[in-house]
Parts: structure tokens; C-alpha cells; sequence
């Protein structure tokens, strides 16, 4: 499978934070084809581990594997009314497609009251979420057969090609950061690297970066690198702080990243011409390098962003190059690493 | 369990202040367990040996409360919160320290009555007539002060959040005998401030399978915000809430041995708070948790309503999945 | 006391992520005092103090070494650099003020528009951190980029100041003004306690990363793995004169602040009582923190393993996260001297049991 293809099957897959199940099925079937070895950890995080020539210290790699998704509140006659687990905007929801997760996967669109029975007024207000409901074409005889509180929902999207290599898809966020580290595990094929790396497509990151924080402790790296997508620039979004589609990796800089791993990552790309883009992230990340770092007693961790154009909608845009640069940038930085970067890791003192 | 369920509730125990509950929790429970322990952060476990899974349940003994803050020349204490106490419930409303002074709430004038009064204009009066005659300090903590009544199927008091969870460990520590775990009873501290005796607690237990009794939000009252869960309707099996999705396994096996057992249960989606389950579902290398939570009306105010039937089902759900096979 | 080392300490510059020049002055000044000195991997650096032995126990003080600051985000192509800030800042505090950019000190002006070009209602409104930018003169945005390239820091230009009536000496006192008072002044406190032997292993950790959530401390309090700590901070000080004096949370001059609850941790009651006890027994001055405000080290900490019993310990200072702060050098004096007698009584068996002390 190509890393493109791999990524049009885990976006179109399932798995909402808590409940990554079907898309950890392809994760781990995939993954095993590149490491020696595959661990699902009590939390649902699948670790690829393929072991380097040397062994004995361990890098761990992060994309998080789940997508933000809705979940059934209550049954209210004939209709679902829901929220969300992760951050949506409400304003993209109405009239929108979706699969109800219930006895059987349904098919449903996201309903509101017709606009034409709306006051001026009420037609320039925010459709509020508890005015917003499922129809899955149930009677209300039959919902309490099919549908019960709890059952998740998902964006019923499918994968797109858009011009110049670029691609859309619901769970853009993070399955691209998933099929980075897939890019990452192949290019290791050409490579011998000392160090043993664990691939790991981490749980629950949309609900507080609850698997990378677990993952983590049970790695145990000795250092870590987390794939997350970042905000690319679009006309609706300010220069500073966005990154280009389609010019590379943004690199993070910042608190949360040790600066030994960011220096690494630079060095590499431009060894290998990769182009990157620099990230100043002045405080909290948001992504799995937040959780990552604090782990037991600290672990040096970079973090590489993707950049995504229309985050956490059903049509999140990147360049596939991107993706692939990524991981050719990943699998260099862990070819090139040895015992001496463990001495950069913790800072010299004065020894007057 | 009522009879608990009233000690309990009229214990005095603001987040970091539990003592008069562990206590409490100790004589109930005496005889009960094989080891009981109390750890750093004043959290209580009660152990009963078995050898099958390590299961922790947790419930935590800490109620919303009140500190002062700052103590005026007439005697008049002002007061921050521990844990999220709403404003709009505190004017009138009596509240006890731990020596057993009481004092009511007053406020300053309002200019603008259309307005929920700020926490900043109101005062503890407990009756000094000046600074002298306080005997308390900064930094002394009171609980909202509010007797249990006994309506018969539905009971009322403070500090049903968690007491109720704590009433039921106790109860299906009472009635569970031959049970093949080893089960370790948790009654947490500082639950209301962020969930902080579970995080150390759970770190030193390192169960195999974690679940959280806890009370959550009702949807049945008056244009209440929407939430399918109703008092009377069972023992409610968290789906999810503000902080953490339930392990669907444990879900399953919950709803599994409630329908085996003719358990009265109902599903809960709950969008705000969050419970103990949070941080032991994140512990050490991640433990597999699901949260039993006992209806509950208004929640953090002085008259928390429950239905003992509910508490009931709850009690004999925790025994169902402890008596049986735990696997996921 | 020397006070020309908190002069050092407040100079130093070392934002969350960039403490190294903060960290590096400490060495220095502990190397050949302490029995150990070690950095780790986040860069919290461990003064490690062998005990007697008299006790078994292992103690940990902490100070955060980093201050707020700000982080180059990009520059406009006229040459004005564009950030954001790195930790806690009120952006009102930065309008028109110096700051100093990166590692080489290259000084820069928070720019404004000229009063005369704006409108009244105009000056009613905060200007945003967004729309603030550094003007180091550099004329377009390559050369900006060049000296202070995205993801660099920069702090505020303050020098230390002796405010009026100041005397040093043995027992210095008066109040002295300077910037990164929180938590510099607790590294200070750290860093003079740890001159002499205690019954016990004693662990000073300077820690990193406080401003942006706790995190060197989480991680030091996880590899020292101690019995008991205490957080020692530059703590908000509001004693301006107000119509209703409710809340000054600490009150300048009133001696050390004791924190019985915070918004990150409730102090174990012990260590509070051995706080309060130590103070009454010694005839220092002390104050109660306002409850609920803020957070320091001790909210990480005391959640570590299996759980850490914690206090917070702190220095009154006016004006923190804004580029002058003030403090008192007799408050400083009395949080020493408070800290030293109170780890000379620390019991030296320590049960687990939880005390509640006078509050039950």
C-alpha cells in the first residue's frame, strides 16, 4: 500500500476518540509490514516497534489515530440530538452528512428547521446545537431498536484529489500525522538506524492528549518526535502563525520542544533539501508534544506539523508532498542518530 | 444504606479538609476489608484480597466548601470557593466550619437587582461583633451548612456529590462476600479542586481495572438542559462527559451484567464536569475505566436530591461485576 | 545577604524554554558549596545537599528559574518584528516599554502610534498583543529575521534598581525594584539556604517551565522522588491603596506568605503548622496568602507518584509579570530565615497520615 492510498483508507475509516477500534485494525495490519514488532497498550494506541542496529534507546514517533466526531445525547421522537467529543464549530454542521454508529452503521444528515419558516431575525442567528438534530429516516417507533444514547457519530466524507497533489478528507487530523510516521517506517527500509523506534498512533488526543500522555509512560523513550497538522494559511486566516501549504513541515520551536531535537530536524532538512517552515509555539502545544515532554522524568521531544487547510471540517486539505516529506525528514533525523546526542540533551554547566 | 447515606452527608469535609468523613468512613467500613490505608494525600483504601483482576473503585468523600479569605474590622469574613460553588444559592444559606461554628451569608447592597450578585459582595456572619471576637482564621474552610431530610424514596442533603458514591462502596462492601478480585475501595480527597487524591492514588494502587461512583446531572426537571438521564430510572452507565470517554468494554460489561441481573440501568452522555475516572483512566501507562454514577438534582447547591432505588441499583451493580468475570 | 546576586539573579534573562543564562549563574554560584550538581533533560538544574543522617528523610525545595517573556513570531516586510507572549502577560503593561532580543541583548522599543495621531475614543481601547510589535531599526524584514529569527525570545530591559531608603549590609532592608522578581527571589532564598548541612537529604531544584504550566517541576518531582517538598515563589502582592482593602492577597513588608490553598494545591496542613509554629516560635513576622490566587510549583508537585505533601512558601512582590516588579529585603531576610528554622525543626519521622491539623 502507498502512503497515499494507506492514508485514503484510515481517513475513511472510523474511529472517534475512546473508540479508534476499526481504524487501529488497519494501523496495526499495515504498520506490521515495516517493524518487527505490534503492541496495542490498555489505552488502544498501537506501537509499531522496529528495532536499530544498536538498540538499547528508543524513539518514540506520535500521530494521533482518533478524528473529532458527535455522540448521541438523547432520543427525542423521531430524531438524535447530539454533541460532539472534540471541538467542532457548530456553524459547519447544519445540512450535513453523517453515519450513525448505532445497532448497524445508518447513514443520516444533520437537520434544522427550514430557514423559509425562520423570522428575519431568527435566520441571522447561529443555529444553536440543541436546535440542530439527526435524521436517519427511523420512525420514532423504531429508533429504540436501532439507536440508544451514546452511540457515536462520524462525518460521512469520503477522500478527494484536488489539483497539484493536494487531497481532502474528514480525519485529515491527525490519520496524516499516522501516515507520516507510515511514510517514515518505509524509508527506514533503505536506512540502517541505531536506534530502536516505536511508531505509535496514539488514542485520544482530541480529548486531552489522554494516549500519548499513557503511550509515553510505557515507552519510555529516550526521546520523541509528534506529527500533528498545523494551520495552513487560507484567506480567512492571518499571516502570522499559519505555515504554506505545500512548502514542507512546519518545525516547532518553543518551550515545549527540546532544542537539540529542533536543531536535528533542521539539519536534516537541509542535508536532504527537504524544505521546512520554522513554528514559534510560545506555551502549551495542543498536540501530543504537550503530553510527551512531562512524562515520567522528562523526555527531549520535537514536533513536526503538516499543514492542513479547513481543520476539524469533513474536507480538511493538505499537499500529499508534505506528508511524504515528513516522513523521509523522520526517517533521516533517526537514521543519523547516535550516542552523542544524548550528551546535547541535557545542558552543560560551568564548571568554574 | 439511608442511615449512611445521612451520616455521610451531614459529615463535614471540604476539599483538603476530609478528616470527619475518613474517620466516619473508617467505623463504617471497620471489619469490612483486609487492609485499609491512608495515603500522602489523605486518600482512604480499603482492600479485600482476591486473585483475579485488580479492580479500583473510587469515590471520593470531599464536598464543595467555602474559605475565608479575609476577615473585616466588624467581624464580617469574606470567603473564596473550594470547588465550583454557584453564587446564585449562597445568599441566606448557612454554612458550618469544622469546629462547628456556624455563620449565614449576607451581601452588600445591590444596585442593580437584574443582576446575579457578585461572590465579592457577599460575607460570612457567624454573630462576632467585631475582629476580636473571630476566632477563626484566613484559610479556614466551612461546608454548606443543611440537615438530610428523609422524603422517603427521594432524600435530600449537601454534599450528596459524592457522598452518595461513598454510601454505595460502603454498602457493596457490606454485601460482597466471595468475590474473586482484589478489590481496592478508594475514598478520594480533593476530588471538587481538580481531581487530585484519585491522581496519586490511583498512581499507587496500579488497578488493571478502574471505575469511578460518582453522581451526575439530571435532564428530568424543568427545561432543564437536554440530558437523557432521569431520577428513578437506575443506576446511570457513563458513555462519556466534560472530561473523559468511558473504556467501551467496561461500558458493555456494565450494561451486560445490568441486564443479566434485572439491573435497572439508563446510558449517560454528559457534556460539562468530569469525575475521579478522568485522571485514573490516564494513569501511568492507562487503565481502563468506567464511571457508575447516581442521579442527582441540583447539583452543588445545598439540597442535592436522589432516589435511593437508584443508589440501590447502583450498589447492585458494583456487586454484579464484582462477583463475575472481569475481562474485556 | 547578598544582595548584588538577586541583582544578578533579576538581570539574568531566561523566559520559559530559554532558562540557560539564569541556570548558568546559578551554577557558578552553587559549585563547591552543594555535594551535587546535575541538569536534566528539560533543563531543571539539581543542587543535591547530603544530610547528616540524623534523618532518613529526602526533602525537595523548589524555584522556578524562568521568568514571562516574549517569543518572535514573524516580522512585517518594513522591518518591526511581530510576537507573542511567553507566559502570563497583561498586554498593557508592554506598550511602550525596552525590551532586550535574544541570546546577543540587541535592544528593541515596543513601538506606539504618537498620541497626537489618535483619536479619543481610540485610547479607551487595549491594544492587543497582536497588534504590538519590537522595532530594533532593522529596515525590512530579511535583516529582522536575521538577528532575531521566528521562535527567538526576548525580555524586558529592566535594571535593578534601590528604591529610597534602602540599606544593605548584614541585614539589609528597604525595597528594591527590578524585573522577574517571581521567581528569581525564590532561586535566592534557594540558593542561601542551601549553604548549610541538614539532618536530611535536601534537593534544591531550579526548575524550568513554570510560567507555561508547572513542567519542569512535574518532571524533577517524578525523577527526586522526595518525602515532602516546598515551592518557594515571588507572590502577587495588590497592598495599593483601594476603597475596600479586601483583598491585597499579600501585603509588602509583612514578612513571608504562607499559601494555604492556591489554585493549584491545597498545602499539607503539617507543613503549613510547622510554617506558622516556626515563625511564632522564632518571632518572625508571617503573613497568610489570600486563598485561591495563582499557582506555583507545589500544584505539580504534589501530585507526583504517589503523592508529595507540599507547601507553598513565598515573597511578597509588587507588579509581578510586568517589567518592574518591587519587593522588600526585610520580607526577603524573614522568608530565609523562616525556611532555614523551619527545616531545622522538620520532624524527622513523617508518616503518611494526613493531620488536618487546626482545621479539624
Amino acid at each position: 500500500m502507498t502512503t497515499a492510498e494507506f492514508l485514503k483508507a484510515i481517513t475513511e475509516s472510523t474511529g472517534v476518540s475512546g473508540y479508534e477500534k476499526l481504524v487501529r485494525g488497519i494501523v496495526q495490519e499495515q504498520f506490521s509490514a515495516y517493524c518487527d514488532e505490534i503492541r496495542v497498550d490498555p489505552m488502544g494506541s498501537v506501537w509499531g516497534i522496529k528495532r536499530g542496529t544498536v538498540g538499547g534507546r528508543r524513539i518514540m514517533l506520535a500521530g494521533h489515530m482518533d478524528e473529532i466526531g458527535l455522540i448521541v445525547k438523547k432520543i427525542d421522537r423521531h430524531v438524535i440530538r447530539f454533541t460532539s467529543v472534540g471541538g467542532f464549530d457548530d456553524r459547519i454542521l447544519p445540512g450535513q452528512p453523517v453515519w450513525v454508529h448505532g445497532k448497524t452503521t445508518m447513514p443520516g444528515v444533520i437537520g434544522m428547521r427550514p430557514p423559509h419558516l425562520m423570522t428575519e431575525e431568527e435566520r441571522g442567528k447561529v443555529i444553536a446545537r440543541d436546535d440542530l438534530f439527526i435524521d436517519v429516516g427511523l420512525t420514532e417507533e423504531q429508533m429504540a431498536d436501532h439507536v440508544r444514547v451514546g452511540d457515536l457519530i462520524t462525518l460521512r466524507r469520503g477522500y478527494v484529489e484536488l489539483k497539484n497533489g493536494l487531497a481532502a478528507s474528514k480525519a485529515m487530523d491527525d490519520r496524516a500525522g499516522v501516515a507520516s510516521i507510515f511514510e517514515c517506517l518505509q524509508s527506514l527500509q533503505g536506512l540502517h538506524h541505531q536506534w530502536d523506534v516505536y511508531a505509535v498512533a496514539t488514542v485520544q488526543e482530541e480529548t486531552g492528549l489522554r494516549g500519548a500522555m499513557t503511550s509515553a509512560h510505557g515507552v519510555q523513550p529516550d526521546a520523541a518526535i509528534a506529527i500533528d497538522v498545523t494551520f495552513a494559511r487560507t484567506p480567512d486566516t492571518p499571516e502570522i502563525g499559519t505555515v504554506e501549504t505545500d512548502k514542507g513541515p512546519g518545525i516547532a520551536r518553543g518551550p515545549n520542544i527540546h532544542p537539540a531535537i529542533f536543531e536535528g530536524l533542521v539539519e536534516t532538512a537541509k542535508k536532504l533539501e527537504i524544505p521546512y517552515q520554522t513554528e514559534a509555539i510560545p506555551g502549551r502545544s495542543g498536540t501530543d508534544a504537550w503530553a510527551i515532554q512531562v512524562s515520567r522524568q522528562g523526555v527531549p521531544t520535537g514536533l513536526l506539523g503538516l499543514p492542513l487547510r479547513y481543520m476539524h471540517t469533513p474536507s480538511e486539505t493538505l499537499a500529499l508532498r508534505d506528508v511524504e516529506r515528513c516522513g523521509r525528514l523522520m526517517a533521516h533525523f533517526i537514521a543519523g542518530l547516535d550516542e552523542s546526542i544524548i550528551g546535547r540533551f541535557r545542558p552543560s554547566l560551568p564548571q568554574e | 444504606m439511608k442511615d449512611t447515606l445521612k451520616r455521610l452527608t451531614e459529615a463535614f469535609g471540604p476539599s483538603g479538609s476530609e478528616a470527619q468523613v475518613r474517620d466516619l468512613i473508617r467505623e463504617e467500613i471497620s471489619g469490612l476489608a483486609d487492609n485499609v490505608t491512608e495515603d500522602a494525600l489523605g486518600n482512604l483504601v480499603a482492600v479485600k484480597k482476591g486473585s483475579g483482576r485488580r479492580v479500583m473503585l473510587a469515590a471520593h468523600m470531599d464536598e464543595i466548601g467555602l474559605i475565608i479569605s479575609y476577615i473585616d474590622e466588624k467581624g464580617f469574613l469574606r470567603f473564596g470557593t473550594i470547588g465550583g460553588v454557584g453564587t446564585l444559592g449562597l445568599l441566606g444559606t448557612r454554612v458550618r466550619f469544622a469546629d462547628g461554628t456556624v455563620g449565614v451569608i449576607g451581601m452588600e447592597k445591590q444596585d442593580d437587582r437584574s443582576k446575579v450578585p457578585d461572590r465579592a459582595s457577599m460575607y460570612i456572619d457567624i454573630g462576632a461583633r467585631n475582629r476580636d471576637e473571630v476566632h477563626l482564621r484566613v484559610g479556614d474552610v466551612a461546608c454548606l451548612d443543611r440537615p438530610f431530610v428523609d422524603g422517603g424514596s427521594r432524600v435530600m442533603a449537601k454534599a450528596m456529590d459524592d457522598r452518595a458514591g461513598c454510601a454505595v462502596l460502603i454498602e457493596a462492601m457490606r454485601r460482597l462476600d466471595d468475590c474473586p478480585h482484589e478489590v481496592h475501595f478508594a475514598f478520594t480527597t480533593q476530588e471538587e479542586v481538580g481531581l487530585r487524591g484519585a491522581t496519586t492514588c490511583a498512581y499507587c494502587v496500579e488497578p488493571e481495572v478502574a471505575i469511578a461512583l460518582d453522581v451526575t446531572m439530571t435532564g428530568d426537571t424543568p427545561k432543564a438542559p437536554m440530558n437523557a438521564v432521569s431520577l428513578g430510572q437506575g443506576a446511570a452507565i457513563k458513555v462519556r462527559d466534560g472530561g473523559m470517554l468511558s473504556h467501551p468494554a467496561i461500558k458493555d460489561l456494565m450494561v451486560r451484567r445490568a441486564e443479566e441481573n434485572g439491573i435497572p440501568y439508563q446510558l449517560e452522555v454528559l457534556e460539562g464536569g468530569t469525575t475521579d475516572a478522568r485522571v485514573m483512566q490516564t494513569s501511568r501507562s492507562g487503565i481502563p475505566t468506567g464511571v457508575i454514577s447516581v442521579p442527582c438534582r441540583y447539583v452543588h447547591t445545598p439540597s442535592e436530591m436522589i432516589e435511593m432505588a437508584d443508589a440501590e441499583a447502583c450498589v447492585n451493580l458494583v456487586t454484579a461485576l464484582l462477583v463475575n468475570d472481569i475481562s474485556l | 545577604m547578598e544582595i548584588s546576586f538577586l541583582q544578578e539573579l533579576s538581570e539574568a534573562r531566561g523566559p520559559s524554554g530559554f532558562e540557560g543564562e539564569v541556570r548558568d549563574l546559578l551554577a557558578r554560584r552553587l559549585r563547591g558549596t552543594v555535594d551535587d550538581l546535575s541538569a536534566d533533560t528539560i533543563g531543571n538544574l539539581i543542587a543535591f545537599r547530603k544530610g547528616s543522617g540524623a534523618s532518613p528523610l529526602r526533602v525537595m525545595v523548589s524555584a522556578h528559574m524562568d521568568e514571562v517573556g516574549l517569543m518572535i513570531v514573524g516580522a512585517e516586510s518594513s522591518g518591526f518584528l511581530r510576537f507573542r507572549a511567553i507566559g502570563g502577560i497583561d498586554p498593557r503593561v508592554l506598550v511602550a516599554k525596552r525590551v532586550l532580543v535574544g541570546k546577543d541583548r540587541i535592544p528593541g522599543i515596543l513601538g506606539v502610534k504618537p498620541v497626537h495621531l489618535t483619536e479619543a475614543s481610540e485610547r479607551r481601547n487595549v491594544i492587543k498583543i497582536e497588534q504590538l510589535y519590537i522595532d530594533m531599526g532593522a529596515k525590512n524584514k530579511e535583516e529582522a529575521l536575521a538577528a532575531a529569527p521566528v521562535g527567538e525570545f526576548a525580555t524586558f530591559d529592566t535594571p535593578f534598581s534601590y528604591l529610597e531608603g534602602h540599606e544593605l549590609g548584614d541585614h539589609p532592608h528597604g525595597r528594591v525594584a527590578g524585573k522577574a522578581f517571581d521567581d528569581r527571589v525564590g532561586c535566592f532564598v534557594l540558593a542561601s539556604i542551601l549553604d548549610q548541612e541538614y539532618p536530611f537529604d535536601l534537593y534544591g531544584v531550579f526548575t524550568v517551565q513554570e510560567e507555561v504550566g508547572l513542567r519542569g517541576a512535574q518532571v524533577a518531582a517524578h525523577a527526586v522522588f522526595p518525602d515532602l517538598a516546598f515551592a518557594l515563589e515571588g507572590t502577587v502582592c495588590d497592598d495599593s491603596p483601594k476603597e475596600d482593602d479586601l483583598s491585597p492577597t499579600t501585603a509588602l513588608g509583612r514578612g513571608p506568605a504562607i499559601t494555604i490553598a492556591d489554585a493549584s494545591v491545597i498545602s499539607d496542613r503539617r507543613l503549613v503548622d510547622l510554617l506558622i509554629d516556626t515563625a511564632v516560635a522564632e518571632g518572625i513576622p508571617y503573613q497568610i496568602k489570600q486563598p485561591n490566587i495563582g499557582g506555583t510549583d507545589a500544584g505539580a508537585i504534589h501530585l507526583s507518584r504517589e503523592g508529595v505533601p507540599s507547601v507553598a512558601l513565598a515573597v511578597p512582590s509588587r507588579y509581578i509579570h510586568s517589567p518592574e516588579s518591587v519587593l522588600d529585603l526585610t520580607d526577603l531576610e524573614n522568608t530565609i530565615k523562616l525556611l532555614r528554622a523551619a527545616l531545622g525543626r522538620l520532624p524527622s519521622t513523617w508518616n503518611t497520615r494526613q493531620d488536618q491539623g487546626r482545621n479539624q
